[in-house]
């Protein structure tokens, strides 16, 4: 016991005497990407991972940002908000990072956003729509920033959607009471389709860990909605729909951006066909930042680039057309870089930041057709 | 009218499953007084068992179940042997502790990349689902499988337990081990085979669990154990046809609260109706109060 109490205080010492591990040599910016590469949503977290190293590669091709070539160190959170702190931490304190990307939901990039905060790090999420992300308490956190556009706005889109496009009056929600990202979508909605004239006849909610939904869609059957929003990520939405199937709910079944991923309908089989959801674009868009992009991730990964992908393709590149302006590794100074981006052409569209760090775009509908996302339509904010 | 018994056949099928949890639970503390928390991990070995056996091997259904039960008995008595027998006459604390111990375990070990993987699998459905519509209630052939299947794993049961040599030792160890031990009862072996038991429904358990909620990972394990550990302790642990009794009341309490109040309480209610029964009666609804040994 004595040996062991020792042996920490000598690892204690030597952790603690090592502070020049944490200045990066010159000429080289030090950049961190969080991203789940495990767990329930692992496959956005692979899509963000080849995307951002996709960027980072053509930027250091090109010779670098700003005269400085880029190393990129990479933490797996798990999809865990724990994990994804921890990650921060290591990545700010340990590795000396001057900006991160990431991370990829809502739950874990909002305790990431803090950490940033509260460290100055300016930090870019590709996808985390939720508003808690960029604004905790009413009070703008201004060392966030995201390329995505945020929950209110995807919520209304499906309301609106519903309402108008699929003509429903009467709509039911199920949502996970423990996500961010899925409670705040779920009450836009409610709220947006009450406003457009429709009745919401069933709103309910299920924990993270349950997979047992019978109780809940027998009610949602018995509420005789024509649509079923289900705002939630591709796994819990695959279960949802399966079973739904197996109660007998004739409905359509909508959703947000947490459907896009090849594993619902894997999960879901032919129980989630003729789903809509929103989305934050289509790879089959006809503008040629789209064709490029596309091509260029196909060669390289064999597939094609998801929504999560290509939106941390784009928050890298604005990360590094920061840093560019900038013409500084001082996080500081790139942090005001990032705030007064504007007209930035991306792959998603072109946008300007807001005062919440928030992007002004548009968003597309896709439905699933044949087991395929099919591109129905885009929608202006 | 329909509706409640619609929400009647979800809870059953709910119930059943943890029924099968909850008797490994039950048995095992019956026995060596110890809770076993790595039960739930046990059940989730099984159900991966189940995954691969379908999505690899494409194995018939009763060969899928009897992989499973072979791998999660074969497991269990290898934790029994390893982690607990060390300990039986520590104090039960640690027995306890190593339980937990061997729990994460499982969980962590099985996560590694090299086992199981840290991912969400989805769990193939190894017959196509046909739906019954019987005076306007709707049954799948999932839930048929799930009744036929656990009332069989009952019936097997209640003839290991009364009707052979094994059980009879069983019922010896549980009333008095020392005693047992000195009329020639073969304590080890019992336990080891009360394990194994135990096990074995779990892996039934964990197969059934992924054809109704077809999706696996190696943390699963953790939610099911927890709510079927409460239902052992709801019917009077120790107590077999208490554990079926409990996990029956929890899942029609779970169903019937997401159907009738809002499902936000549904786990909420459950531990209620448990701190209830425990106040009005300690030991248990069947449970029998057990005179304490000198």
């Amino acid at each position: 016991m004595r040996r062991g109490l020792s042996l920490l205080a000598l690892v204690v010492l030597l952790v603690g005497h090592f502070p020049g591990c944490k200045s990066p040599p010159a000429k080289e910016i030090r950049i961190g990407l969080i991203t789940p590469l495990s767990g329930d949503v692992k496959t956005f977290g692979e899509s963000v991972k080849n995307a951002f190293e996709v960027a980072v590669e053509e930027a250091n091709a090109k010779g670098g940002v700003a005269g400085m070539k880029i190393a990129t160190f990479l933490v797996d959170d798990r999809n865990d908000p724990t994990e994804a702190s921890n990650a921060a931490n290591l990545l700010i304190n340990q590795h000396g990072v001057k900006a991160i990307v990431g991370s990829v939901t809502s739950k874990t990039t909002i305790p990431v956003s803090d950490l940033a905060q509260s460290l100055r790090i300016p930090t870019i999420t590709g996808t985390a729509t939720n508003p808690k992300v960029t604004v905790a308490d009413g009070k703008r956190k201004d060392y966030m920033f995201r390329a995505c556009y945020t929950d209110s706005f995807q919520g209304t889109v499906m309301a609106k959607f519903a309402r108008g496009t699929l003509n429903a009056t009467a709509a039911a929600v199920l949502y996970d009471a423990s996500n961010d990202y899925s409670k705040g979508i779920a009450e836009v909605f409610r709220d947006a389709f009450v406003r457009m004239g429709g009745r919401v006849t069933a709103y309910e909610s299920y924990g993270k860990d349950d997979v047992d939904f019978s109780a809940l869609l027998t009610k949602v059957k018995a509420a005789k909605p024509d649509v079923l929003f289900l705002p939630d990520y591709y796994n819990k939405v695959g279960l949802i729909a399966k079973q739904a199937k197996e109660t007998g709910f004739q409905g359509a079944l909508i959703g947000p951006d947490g459907w896009d991923s090849p594993e619902l309908v894997k999960v879901a089989g032919d129980a989630i066909e003729g789903g809509y959801f929103s989305n934050h674009y289509s790879p089959e868009d006809t503008r040629p930042e789209v064709g490029n992009w596309v091509k260029k991730y196909k060669e390289k990964f064999q597939q094609t680039p998801d929504a999560l992908g290509t939106l941390a393709y784009d928050a890298t590149n604005m990360l590094l057309e920061a840093i560019r302006k900038a013409n500084s590794a001082d996080p500081g100074k790139i942090r005001d870089a990032l705030a007064s981006l504007s007209g930035f052409e991306g792959v998603t569209g072109k946008f300007t930041m807001d005062e919440h760090g928030d992007p002004i775009k548009s968003a597309v509908i896709i439905q699933i057709k044949d087991g395929k996302q099919k591109f129905l339509q885009v929608v202006n904010p | 009218m329909e509706y409640f018994a619609q929400q009647v056949i979800n809870g059953l099928q709910l119930g059943f499953v943890y029924a099968l949890i909850a008797l490994g639970y039950t048995m095992v503390y019956g026995i060596v007084r110890l809770i076993n928390f790595a039960h739930g991990d046990v059940f989730m070995i099984g159900a991966f068992i189940g995954f691969y056996t379908i999505e690899r091997y494409h194995l018939p259904l009763a060969l899928v179940f009897l992989s499973a039960v072979a791998g999660c008995t074969v497991l269990a008595v290898l934790i029994e042997q390893l982690a607990y027998r060390p300990l039986r006459h520590a104090p039960k604390i640690a027995s306890l502790i190593t339980a937990i111990g061997v729990s994460l375990f499982l969980e962590y070990f099985t996560s590694l990349r090299q086992v199981f993987g840290p991912n969400f699998y989805s769990f193939p459905r190894p017959f196509p689902v046909v739906i019954w519509e019987v005076g306007g209630i709707l049954v799948t052939n999932i839930q048929a499988v799930i009744l036929v299947v656990t009332v069989l794993c009952l019936l097997f049961l209640q003839f290991i337990v009364f009707r052979t040599k094994m059980g009879r030792g069983m019922r010896a160890v549980s009333y008095d081990y020392v005693t047992a031990g000195l009329m020639g009862v073969n304590v080890n072996r019992v336990i080891s085979f009360t394990f194994g038991l135990g096990a074995a429904l779990a892996g039934v358990g964990g197969v059934l669990y992924g054809i109704a909620y077809p999706q696996v990972n190696t943390f699963m394990g953790f939610m099911p154990g927890l709510k079927a550990f409460t239902a052992a302790v709801l019917g009077g642990i120790g107590n077999i046809p208490g554990a079926v009794l409990g996990a029956l009341i929890m899942g029609q309490s779970e169903t019937m609260v997401s159907a009738y109040l809002s499902s936000t309480y549904r786990d909420g209610i459950a531990f209620v109706i448990l701190i209830l029964v425990l106040l009005w009666k300690p030991t248990g609804i069947l449970g029998a109060p057990r005179a304490e040994k000198v």
